[in-house]
């Protein structure tokens, strides 16, 4: 038995940069990962001898402040690209590329609409900004600093102008159609404009919940103007959070499954690995999601009876599969010199919300709406030398797939290639290995119930004070010493280590 | 295994029940209402009174009474989860609980408040009943959430049951054939055979008395009824109805729900809903047995110890304290609390009732307002309340095995 003050579940980038921040302020801290890689979702894995991918692979929400805390860069951290433009494509029609600064190849009327809504939503964005990293507040508990940043959230949207407040208040919850609708004209930029309102959720275009304040989040990151792609995967990144907080002192250890959470008198004593071994903390700290950390690592019988029903209320079941491809060379696209970019196969919000309307009754359909990168354009880590990698997310692929995964992987992977090939002819005959991960695969390679993006739906009712449910969503539990950290708590999935780094902060602060 | 809730299926219920339901002693409990005075108890016919409340209630304090309560609700929770998921919702220790035994339990929201009692009966390792006044269907089902490997049922159509109460009631039970029965303990379990299956004897009521409450197929349940009161006649046995159980249960110090507290669930406005503390039911709530529902929010009240307090009166004079609101001065200046039951009790022969008061004047002086009428004219009075710690109502023979004349 091995004493630690601190014991994290999980180093996926959450639990590392948690790890990090802990063992910083000088905490003895134990990471546990039941994988054999650290990284989780974002681990860089080889899928076929000399090719590789992480699920997880482009960084629109990571900031500049966590990288310098963390000292990342000296860790080895870099990007591969600055900025990729998103490409949004139609069979038949030319492309659209979008960067943060304009379109080129749009009709004037939607490029000239394009700055405004730059402008509006950037605005947007940075003034929630600030509270996606900070602890969120609890209504009626009157403690000081909840109040004021209550208080600076309110003063936030204020600083907005009156016009701008008042658009964002009549924008927050519309559907991405909504939105797009009254920006521009054309079905495939609005679809590809869309996209990072809904992926991830199970929420299509003409989903009223989340889908702005998704946009939000997505559009947090202040690592560069664009959106940046890690060098190596973001598995890049993960190695370097998981080098910083072994600088600062932090053990990790891969293949150790955490069994349960260990409770002595009401309060956490430590956790148990699958293999039986005991590992001593006062305070352990969950990277897994919501639903594995209470009620399969702590167990309902030590949690009240309402709180454990929010808890397993929650939705939890992903709609986003992963598609990886091994390619003999560089795939033609039609209409592009070189398929670089982000390459939205969407070519209608329609198209979109039909491929919805199938995973929303345990299908999915035949042409596929999808979000494709070949990284290895701009990294030559991923594949051996001509070669490349094809990655691409794919929507919609329900978790409870009707008859289960087993019976329709063939045929999804088989929809998945010819839909590609709409946009690539050809593209089969260059695949020489694929690995699908549907929400299923990544529930069990992952240890992630349910396979979600964001651990635990990203919607109204899990949002902010609310995230996972109260009760829990201030990095606190019901069981003192046991926390979580992972992207079901606040603020949510993406890599921005910011559960991790917020958990951390709070876990200090209380002491 | 996944958790099984046995529920009748939607579309096997092929209309939905109007009107009254009858009990399986309906037959019998109708002969003996001769005034055909009924109250409706979970949507069955309950006998109010048969023929006279005080005779009836009398009967439980000097021979014996049977009364119905097959109307109540009683649940089969039963697989290897089911220690571990009751002993998370209710207060008390569930893996201390003998099989054959019943405790008297209650179970709590997240915010420790009240939302019913009941006994729970431990038929075997792994196999538990749960008995309470009302529905707590949607309760148990929440509570097994987490705890995969169980199976809960409504079984309250598959048990007719009676309460036989009074001293003379397990010289009756001898007298019928249940030898033994005066060595069950109280609050253990025995079982005979009968009819054509079994009878299930707890030595458990609600009368604070000698009392055992007898559980059957509903097919033999005319069968127990005529047994009981062919052989019951020279012990004095009479039928009750709820006017004279509302007596027993007053002096013996059982709360009613809808009477003494609101469940948690059933209650809308901001404190009005009750935490055990309150009731005076500190005394189940087993803080030393690990994690249970409401226990966080429970220990912190108890710290605090700032809650109301439902206390035991003597009030002087004899007119029952029915409604009272209850001061802490003969002035009435400053309001302290409510009266939730009164009556005159004949046995103990004082005038009792049950006070919720605020926390801070439970030990001070206590003054009840009353109105009583005399012949149509209301009268205010203010009485003297005097604070009863001891049971008003516990006699020795409640607890004696075997009792004193069996
Ligand atoms: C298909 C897909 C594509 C995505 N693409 C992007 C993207 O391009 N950009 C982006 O920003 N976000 C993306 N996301 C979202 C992002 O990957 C996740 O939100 C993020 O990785 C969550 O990080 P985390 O550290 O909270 O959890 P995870 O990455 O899930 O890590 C949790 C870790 O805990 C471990 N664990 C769980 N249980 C135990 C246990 N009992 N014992 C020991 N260890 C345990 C797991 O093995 C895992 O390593 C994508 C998500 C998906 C599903």
């Amino acid at each position: 038995m091995s004493n630690y003050d601190i014991a994290i579940i999980g180093a996926g980038h959450n639990g590392l940069a948690c790890a990090a921040y802990l063992a910083k302020a000088g905490r003895k801290v134990l990471v546990l990962e039941a994988n054999d890689e650290v990284g989780g979702l974002a681990a860089t894995r080889e899928f076929a001898p000399g090719f590789r991918a992480s699920v997880a692979q482009t960084l629109p929400q990571l900031n500049r402040g966590l990288v310098d805390d963390l000292n990342l860069e000296k860790h080895g951290f870099k990007l591969a690209l600055d900025a990729m433009p998103t490409v949004a494509m139609a069979p038949g029609k030319s492309p659209i590329s979008i960067t943060s600064g304009a379109l080129s190849g749009a009709s004037a009327e939607d490029s000239a609409a394009y700055p405004e809504y730059r402008r509006l939503l950037s605005k947007f964005a940075d003034a929630i900004n600030p509270f996606w990293h900070k602890r969120p507040p609890m209504i009626a508990d009157g403690d000081m600093g909840d109040l004021a940043t209550l208080g600076k959230f309110g003063w936030n949207l204020r600083r907005l102008g009156k016009d701008d407040m008042r658009e964002l208040m009549r924008m927050i919850a519309l559907p991405a159609q909504d939105l797009m609708d009254e920006f521009f004209q054309d079905d495939a930029l609005k679809a590809a404009l869309s996209w990072d309102c809904n992926i991830g959720s199970k929420l299509a275009p003409r989903s009223p919940n989340n889908a702005v304040l998704a946009l939000l989040l997505r559009m947090s990151g202040d690592l560069t103007d664009g959106l940046p792609l890690p060098a190596g995967g973001a598995g890049g990144f993960t190695d370097a959070l998981a080098a910083s907080a072994t600088s600062f002192g932090a053990e990790i250890r891969c293949g150790a499954a955490v069994e349960k959470v260990l409770i002595d008198d009401m309060s956490v004593s430590g956790v148990q690995l699958s293999n039986g071994e005991q590992v001593q903390a006062t305070t352990v700290i969950s990277n897994a999601d919501p639903k594995t950390s209470f009620l399969t690592l702590l167990g309902a019988q030590h949690l009240d009876v309402q709180f454990t029903h929010r808890i397993s209320r929650l939705r939890n079941q992903g709609y986003v599969a992963k598609l990886h491809l091994a390619l003999d060379e560089i795939p033609t696209f039609t209409g592009l010199e070189k398929p670089a970019g982000r390459l939205m196969l969407t070519p209608s919000m329609k198209y979109i919300e039909c491929a919805f309307d199938d995973a929303k009754y345990g299908g999915y359909a035949n042409e596929l709406p999808m979000e494709v990168i070949i990284p290895s354009l701009v990294d030559d880590s991923l594949a051996p030398v001509g070669k490349h990698v094809l990655s691409a997310n794919i929507q919609y692929a329900p978790y409870a797939v009707k008859g289960g995964w087993d019976q329709h992987r063939e045929q999804f992977l088989a929809n998945a290639l010819a839909t590609l090939s709409q946009y690539s002819p050809g593209i089969e005959s260059q695949v020489s290995a694929a690995e699908l991960l549907t929400p299923a695969d990544l529930e069990q390679q992952f240890n992630l119930a349910g396979g979600h993006w964001h651990h635990a739906e990203f919607a109204i009712d899990t949002w902010w004070m609310n995230r996972p449910t109260y009760g829990a969503s201030q990095y606190t539990t019901p069981i003192s010493g046991f926390h979580l950290c992972g992207a079901g708590a606040h603020p949510g999935g993406g890599l921005m280590g910011t559960c991790g780094a917020n958990a951390a902060r709070a876990i200090l602060e209380d002491r | 295994m996944p958790m099984q809730t046995n529920l009748q299926a939607a579309d096997t219920i092929d209309h939905v029940h109007e009107g009254v339901i009858y009990s399986p002693f309906h037959r019998r409990t109708s002969a003996k209402n001769i005034n055909q005075q009924w109250s409706v108890w979970n949507g069955y016919a309950s006998t109010k009174y048969y023929a006279d409340a005080h005779l009836e209630y009398f009967s439980t304090r000097n021979t014996c009474g049977v009364f119905d309560v097959s109307p109540m609700r009683k649940y089969r929770i039963k697989g290897p989860d089911a220690e571990a998921m009751l002993n998370r919702m209710v207060t008390r220790d569930v893996t201390s609980q003998a099989v054959d035994t019943v405790a008297y339990n209650i179970w709590c929201t997240d915010a420790g408040k009240l939302i019913d009692d009941g006994t729970l009966f431990r038929v075997s390792e792994d196999d538990f009943w749960l008995c309470a006044a009302d529905p707590n269907f949607d309760w148990l089902q929440l509570s097994a959430v987490g705890f995969p490997n169980l199976e809960i049922t409504d079984i309250s159509e598959d048990l007719a049951s009676l309460a036989l109460q009074g001293p003379t009631s397990c010289a009756l039970l001898k007298a019928m054939g249940f030898s033994g029965i005066e060595n069950a303990t109280p609050f253990s379990i025995m079982r005979f055979p009968f009819g054509a299956g079994e009878i299930t004897i707890s030595r458990t009521g609600y009368t604070g008395d000698l009392g055992y409450e007898l559980w059957v197929d509903p097919a033999d349940a005319e069968l127990l009824w005529d047994q009981l009161f062919s052989v019951g006649q020279v012990y004095g046995i009479q039928p009750l109805g709820e006017d004279s159980l509302e007596m027993a249960r007053i002096e013996a110090g059982f709360l009613a729900p809808d009477v003494d507290f609101h469940g948690s669930l059933h209650t809308v406005d901001r404190g009005h809903d009750h935490s055990p503390l309150e009731l005076a039911l500190g005394w189940i709530i087993n803080f030393k047995k690990g994690h249970f529902s409401g226990r966080a929010a429970l220990a912190k009240e108890k710290a605090a110890g700032k809650h109301r307090r439902l206390i035991k009166l003597d009030i002087e004079g004899n007119k029952p304290a029915e409604n009272s609101i209850l001061y802490c001065d003969k002035g009435c200046k400053k309001t302290i609390g409510y009266v939730t039951s009164a009556m005159w009790s004949p046995v103990v022969k004082a005038n009792i009732a049950y006070g919720l008061v605020e926390g801070q004047y439970a030990d001070g002086p206590i003054w009840a307002e009353i109105y009583h009428q005399k012949e149509l004219r209301w009268v205010r009075k203010l009485a003297q309340c005097t604070r009863v710690t001891k049971p008003f109502w516990a006699p020795e023979r409640a607890r004696q095995t075997p009792p004193s004349d069996c």
